[in-house]
């Protein structure tokens, strides 16, 4: 096939620039865009794949990756633009045409079934048949060991997945996609459940599978781990692409700095509120993925980690310590799951972590959650939908919801059915929920509704710590303002803040100080009045070790 | 507000309370087709089987047995509902239900009380043995995560076997027969019947008055108490209510044995009412029955009292079928498919008007207040 991809049509942002090749192009997209109701997911994508090369592609949570990754693997089809795989223009209408096309896709989270063999895992859905009927096991099983010793992936056919560890199981997922016909991968963010040497494993594996002519689709936001291994960077910010480099060239900051942009929201001009009075004390919070163990009180933080890391655990949450002063607000910015829902559903007490909470000074490391949002914790959780409401109760159920001992909304063992429902019409009209009245259902508002009626109810009852993991995302702007404004008031009067955001604009627009979370660890601490997007885009991505 | 015939085609309008009416209504209407189907092909007349049903189902001394079938069958629906209210599938009902009438009709038929304790006693050891027997099962789901559907289904086997040998170890003779039962309880823990219905020499269960006592305290407590409101919200996304801060597995043991408190007063009617012993002809399988009619009731307790008398009546009136030479399994084979067909059209009566609120909510807003932004569609 005749190479006729047009090269160097990208957007330049940076300097760098890769040279054009006479070399084959595997994968091709011109011009992209994915529009959803209200915002634009992708828009004027350009993205040239040389075949036998490792691609990685890079940027920000909600930069627009995984859009784009469903396109290319078929689970979506781009309003404009053009997708050519080898030259040929290609329309995808389900992955089984992509996988058709050769391309496959490893997901991050691992979609295999642990009680059956790897030879069942590998052939399931396209189970070989003998004479029709029977599954002709021998044939799949002389496929898999030739495929495994061609790439170098060492694995058994016969091993039970559950017997077989994660790097393991992560070589039977390439495997699967192999074993369909594909000779281009798409890896969705393949380091993230590794321990590093698993990493180091993996990337040996990824030159071998080049080696034979595949071509790798490698989606990270670990720049380390990309500049190591990857032959060309294609980066991504707010939807579209806005540089190609070339990793020789090129370091972590740099990088960094093109993924978050290179100006910064300047946070608004205003009096600080900050008080020396300490709402909430954390000290040494620790978590290992998996089941946990209790720890005998009082050992240090320090320990339990060693002993985790000995037995090859991955922390989610490693020493993090933090204090926030009333009339506070902190930030946490970080690559989304680095740690963030593990601290805060630790510090509501919905999963148990090691360390210690004091709030206003009491420690509340065992209580239980509804006694911390009884002694005046406020919570708007990330997903509100799973977490922050009952879709199908009316509003006024709603508004009991988590706040099951204030006495606007039960009296003893009663539900006090006239005071939630005076209370939540107060939080509809203060909060400018636009409902028609408060016995629909909370699925019928919109997003930014919804949240508005949470953020009133974390509000009622005088909170002295308001949680707010996400408090803006997926809601419209009008909403978006009248929530910031919210937030500001509270902290005017006193409320302490734990701020978790994945925009930047939100985070320094609110904050008094920013505490950056990387693998479960506080690596850097910034004052948002004065930080640079370099130093915000390195610590988020694990690339200022070296400065 | 008017609404055109459009409106309401297409869901513009709420249709909720109509909705909710309709639906089983239809399934009972497409259960009755199926059965007319079956008659036909086995042929059997099939308006004169209807007819001949509703004629023997609506004399006096069916009423009679209609209600008391319904008595026992609201009380066995009540115990699953609550269950289902919160997400916990309690299958073991009726290994509950048949363990707990045999220890307090033994326990009834060992003492002698003045006669308002005497019955008070029987009904409190039934509950407990019942809420014992079904807390087994939460407290292994709280504590170790098994699943209540298996361990209830293994705690009826194991409740039928220790049935059987705590029988034969109390048993007595039963006059008249080679039946074996308990002792007897005495006159002091009967519980009269109630001539409710004239015409009929036969009584009416007196425990009626308990099964509607036990409705109301249903409806009482999960619409009206903190425990009802967290148990709903338990069963409706246990993620939030666990971010809320209810106590999942705590709830879990509690909705358990209550549940399996209900379920102990199942046997109570026709113990205290008719049988006074627990006898090898004690009723099986009615914690089966009920799991049908709550999900026909839609674990409502208005809505299960309707599906008891429905079930009450089918059952009564199946008896007639015999003399006019058609198999009485046809009423078996009518509850099963309005069961079916009835979970079917809740479901898509449930979509549909989840599907009409969002459409009325946002009608409503862009008819009330039109802002000049965009809103709601971003969201």
């Amino acid at each position: 096939m005749i190479p006729t991809g047009p090269l160097g049509t990208l957007t330049q942002e940076a300097s760098i620039s890769t040279e054009t090749t006479v070399s084959e192009v595997a994968v091709q997209l011109e011009g992209i865009t994915k529009r959803f109701p209200g915002v634009v997911a992708n828009r004027d994508i350009h993205l040239t794949v040389q075949k036998g090369h490792i691609h990685a592609i890079v940027g920000e949570n909600g930069a627009g990756k995984s859009t784009l990754m469903k396109i290319l693997y078929g689970m979506q089809r781009p309003d404009e633009g053009e997708i050519r795989v080898n030259g040929t223009p290609v329309t995808f209408h389900t992955p089984g045409d992509a996988i058709s096309a050769g391309i496959g896709m490893v997901h991050q989270h691992f979609m295999l079934a642990d009680n059956l063999t790897v030879l069942e895992n590998v052939i399931l859905g396209s189970e070989p048949k003998k004479g029709g009927l029977a599954l002709d096991f021998a044939a799949a099983r002389t496929k898999i060991r030739q495929i495994s010793d061609a790439y170098g992936l060492g694995i058994d056919p016969d091993a039970l997945v559950e017997d077989i560890g994660v790097g393991a199981r992560q070589r039977v997922e390439i495997l699967k996609v192999l074993y369909r016909g594909a000779r281009i991968l798409i890896l969705d963010e393949p380091t993230a459940v590794l321990v590093p040497h698993e990493v180091d494993e993996l990337f040996d594996n990824l030159h071998g599978l080049v080696r034979e002519g595949i071509t790798i689709i490698f989606i990270s936001h670990h720049l380390d781990e990309v500049l190591k291994v990857a032959d060309a960077i294609t980066v991504i910010r707010r939807g579209t692409t806005v540089a190609e480099v070339n990793p020789e060239g090129v370091t972590a900051r740099q990088l960094a700095e093109l993924m978050v942009g290179s100006e910064l929201p300047s946070p608004e001009t205003r009096e600080s509120t900050v008080t020396d009075v300490v709402a909430l004390e954390v000290e040494g919070l620790t978590m290992a993925a998996g089941t946990w163990r209790p720890i005998p009180k009082g050992t240090p933080a320090s320990f339990y980690m060693d002993r985790m890391r000995q037995e090859g655990g991955r922390l989610l949450l490693a020493d993090v310590s933090l204090t926030i002063h009333k009339g506070e607000v902190l930030g946490i910015a970080g690559v989304e799951g680095n740690g963030q829902a593990e601290l805060v559903e630790a510090i509501m007490g919905m999963r148990p972590a090691a360390g210690v909470v004091r709030l206003d000074g009491v420690e509340i490391t065992d209580w239980t959650t509804l006694r911390r949002r009884d002694a005046g914790i406020g919570y708007i959780p990330e997903d509100r939908h799973r977490h922050g409401l009952l879709l199908e109760a009316p509003l006024w159920e709603n508004r009991i919801l988590g706040h099951m001992t204030e006495k606007v909304n039960v009296r003893g063992w009663w539900i006090n059915r006239k005071g939630a429902r005076a209370d939540t019409q107060r939080i509809v009209d203060q909060y400018d929920v636009r409902t028609p009245g408060i016995d629909v259902f909370a699925s019928a508002l919109s997003g930014g509704n919804q949240q508005k009626l949470i953020v009133g109810r974390e509000m009622s009852g005088e909170p002295k710590l308001l949680i707010a993991a996400h408090p803006t995302r997926g809601v419209d702007v009008g909403a978006q303002a009248a929530i910031w404004d919210h937030l500001r008031t509270a902290r005017a009067a006193g409320l302490a803040v734990l701020l978790i955001s994945a925009d930047l604009d939100e985070l320094i627009g609110l904050s008094d100080w920013l505490k950056v979370i990387h693998r479960g660890e506080i690596v850097a601490e910034f004052d948002p009045a004065t930080v640079t997007p370099e130093q915000l885009g390195s610590a988020m991505t694990g690339a200022g070790e070296e400065a | 507000m008017t609404s055109s015939f459009t409106d309401r085609l297409l869901g513009r309008v709420k249709l909720t309370g109509w909705v909710s009416l309709a639906a089983p209504l239809l399934a009972i209407l497409f259960a009755a087709v199926v059965t007319s189907i079956v008659l036909s092909l086995t042929g059997n007349p099939v308006l004169d089987t209807f007819v001949t049903m509703v004629d023997y189902g609506s004399q006096p001394r069916s009423l009679v047995l209609i209600l008391n079938y319904a008595t026992t069958y609201y009380l066995s629906a009540l115990a699953v509902a609550l269950g289902f209210r919160m997400n916990l599938f309690n299958i073991g009902v009726d290994g509950q239900y048949r363990l707990a009438g045999l220890v307090a009709a033994a326990v009834g038929g060992a003492v002698t009380l003045p006669a308002p304790f005497h019955p008070i006693l029987i009904i409190l050891v039934a509950m407990l043995v019942g809420a014992a027997w079904a807390g087994i099962a939460g407290i292994l789901k709280a504590t170790r995560g098994v699943s209540e559907v298996i361990s209830t289904i293994m705690l009826n086997t194991i409740a039928t076997g220790l049935g059987a040998y705590l029988l034969a170890e109390w048993a007595v003779p039963i006059a008249g027969g080679n039946n074996i039962g308990t002792t007897p309880i005495a006159a002091s823990g009967h519980v009269p019947g109630v001539a409710l219905v004239p015409g009929s020499s036969l009584k009416v269960f007196g425990l009626i008055f308990l099964a509607v006592a036990v409705g109301i305290g249903f409806h009482v407590l999960l619409n009206k108490t903190r425990f009802g409101f967290d148990l709903r919200a338990t069963g409706r996304s246990e993620q939030a209510a666990v971010a809320s801060g209810v106590n999942v597995k705590r709830m879990v043991v509690y909705a358990m044995l209550i549940s399996g408190g209900m379920a102990g007063l199942i046997g109570m009617p026709q113990l205290l009412g008719e049988a006074y012993s627990y006898s090898l002809n004690f009723q099986a399988g009615l914690g089966f029955t009920g799991i049908a009619i709550a999900l026909l009731g839609r674990n409502n307790p208005v809505g299960i009292a309707f599906g008891a008398l429905l079930w009450g009546f089918l059952d009564v009136s199946s008896n007639i079928l015999d003399l006019h030479k058609i198999s009485p399994e046809i009423v078996t084979i009518m509850q099963g498919v309005i069961v079916l067909s009835v979970v079917i059209a809740y479901e898509l009566a449930h979509r549909y008007s989840v599907v009409a609120e969002q459409k009325r909510v946002s009608r409503e807003l862009a008819g009330a207040a039109p802002t000049p932004e965009k809103e709601g569609a971003a969201a």
